[in-house]
């Protein structure tokens, strides 16, 4: 199969936990608060594209597949679930008014992370064109897309702060971002370590 | 789930589920199997039709109802916090369907610092009080209402005649702990069984109700059948469900809320817009079946019966 078809494959399914929730809402089976369902969903699935924007690279790593070619796509439903899950909170549950949107985000820290960890969100919906790529460089471009990371952390305190008793959930998703996460790490001060014993030789 | 047939025979006739229900329930235990599934997509498997018809004849219409409109029973009887039937809304009413179980009789006792404590059989408990039929706003500490018509007499009723001594300053409950008939406990989300308390002249005031039914039926399971409290000036976990002990105290009860997070849930919890949650506010609340949260009236708009009980005292600080 084309790439252009697998591509247009995962545009599709990508949509469909949008489509549940427009047929949940439309024949009223999302339970007696549908809002806060909805809200909750499309925060969850923000988080869930944004696993899978991560795994993209440990799999090719371990099981020497490569997936690269559908993470913009990937990361492009991240933004759209989040931008979903931010407007429902400005408007069903703020309704616009500002000024209280401006206290919630001073006053609760769950909110002032949602808050922060979103706005990290918009450069990088911004630069996701090839276009954008070019004109930052690769090296800039990747160096800025590492906001990723503190995305993921950042979305998962919110996910546990927000919950009232039972962390079992957020600490599934903070199990699994730390799993995606740590071999970056790991990596990341190997590849410094033989870094190092390379100037070491060359002196 | 074995549910021996001959049950429905043994039964008093009193306490027969109406049979269309009755068979209603057993198509939410068939969907058990879907439960995994339901709450990971959050879609509610249960849907009860309409309103079923009411089973309390003669209820007594009592003082200090709502004219607002009552949520729909449906809403009412499928979107609850039940911890000991699973953490999200719409579990307790696929999980608690079957609760209690009808065979083994329902028993409470009434202890403590009282003249007259005992231990009866439910039928036994409520039949000295007149039932009547309250419609009152019940107000979640999560920032969601309901308007529900609850079936209950005065918790005050079951007081005087249980004649507690100078000793009793607080009355105790706590729910069933039973971890075979309510899966939730199996699990140590809050630290089982569940505890409520109330200062001695809360308990008293008039619109405290002990509960055991709403829309003019038996309560549900998930609603906390047999019999519960419903206090609604406070958030809604003050108001404790399937209860087995009440118990007359001379020192403040440690609620289950209290233990899981003393910062976030105080003894008093009455609702207050203007005290809010550590984690979020509390000044509006969403009505369930409406779009736009509306404001959140101080003691739930109760005040003119219950603001007295906290003069002078800050209700700040008294959380």
């Amino acid at each position: 199969m084309p790439l252009s078809k697998q591509k247009l494959i995962l545009f599709i399914i990508s949509l469909l936990p949008l489509a549940w929730m427009v047929v949940g809402l439309v024949t009223n089976q999302l339970g007696a608060n549908p809002i806060e369902t909805v809200t909750r969903d499309s925060g969850l699935w923000a988080l869930r594209f944004l696993c899978l924007t991560l795994a993209i690279t440990p799999i090719r790593w371990w099981l020497d597949i490569n997936l690269v070619p559908f993470r913009r796509m990937l990361g492009l439903y991240v933004f759209f679930y989040a931008s979903l899950h931010m407007l429902l909170y400005l408007g069903l549950d703020q309704f616009f008014d500002f000024s209280e949107i401006v206290k919630d985000i001073i006053k609760r820290p769950f909110i002032t992370i949602g808050f922060f960890t979103y706005s990290a969100l918009i450069p990088l919906a911004i630069t996701s064109n090839n276009k954008m790529v070019k004109r930052l460089g690769g090296r800039r471009w990747k160096k800025l897309h590492r906001l990723t990371y503190f995305i993921a952390i950042a979305s998962t305190v919110h996910f546990y702060m927000l919950v009232k008793q039972d962390k079992v959930e957020p600490l599934l998703y903070a199990t699994i971002v730390g799993a995606l996460l740590l071999p970056r790490l790991y990596r990341f001060f190997q590849s410094r370590m033989s870094q190092n014993k390379v100037i070491t030789v060359t002196k | 789930m074995s549910i021996p047939k001959k049950r429905l025979g043994k039964m008093p006739a009193g306490e027969i589920t109406d049979h269309k229900l009755y068979l209603n329930r057993r198509q939410f235990i068939k969907g058990t199997a879907a439960i995994a599934t339901a709450s990971l997509l959050q879609s509610s498997l249960v849907r009860a039709a309409e309103t079923p018809e009411p089973t309390f004849t003669n209820l007594v219409t009592g003082n200090y109802s709502t004219q607002e409109s009552s949520t729909p029973f449906d809403a009412v009887t499928t979107y609850n916090n039940f911890y000991e039937f699973g953490i999200d809304k719409a579990s307790p009413a696929i999980l608690a369907a079957d609760f209690p179980d009808k065979i083994k009789p329902w028993r409470v006792t009434i202890d403590g610092e009282c003249d007259k404590p005992g231990e009866y059989d439910y039928d036994d408990l409520i039949r000295p009080f007149t039932l009547e039929e309250r419609i009152y706003r019940f107000r979640c500490v999560e920032g969601w209402s309901m308007v529900i018509p609850w079936v209950g007499f005065p918790l005050a009723d079951l007081i005087k005649r249980a004649q507690p001594n100078s000793k009793a300053k607080f009355v105790q409950f706590t729910t069933l702990y039973d971890p075979q008939q309510m899966p939730g406990q199996r699990r140590a989300v809050l630290d089982w069984p569940y505890v409520e308390g109330l200062r001695m002249d809360e308990a008293m005031n008039p619109l405290t109700l002990l509960s055991v039914g709403l829309y003019g039926r038996e309560l549900l399971g998930q609603n906390g059948a047999p019999i519960r409290l419903v206090v609604p000036w406070k958030y809604g976990f003050k108001s404790i469900k399937s209860i087995v002990n009440i118990r007359f105290v001379e020192t403040l009860p440690r609620s289950a809320w209290m233990k899981a997070g003393p910062r976030e849930y105080g003894f008093y919890s009455n609702v207050n817009p203007n005290v809010d949650h550590p984690r979020w506010s509390q000044s509006r609340e969403r009505r369930i079946g409406e779009l736009l949260k509306r404001k959140t009236e101080l003691f739930n708009g109760y005040g003119d019966e219950v603001a007295h009980l906290y003069a002078g005292m800050d209700l700040k600080k008294y959380i």
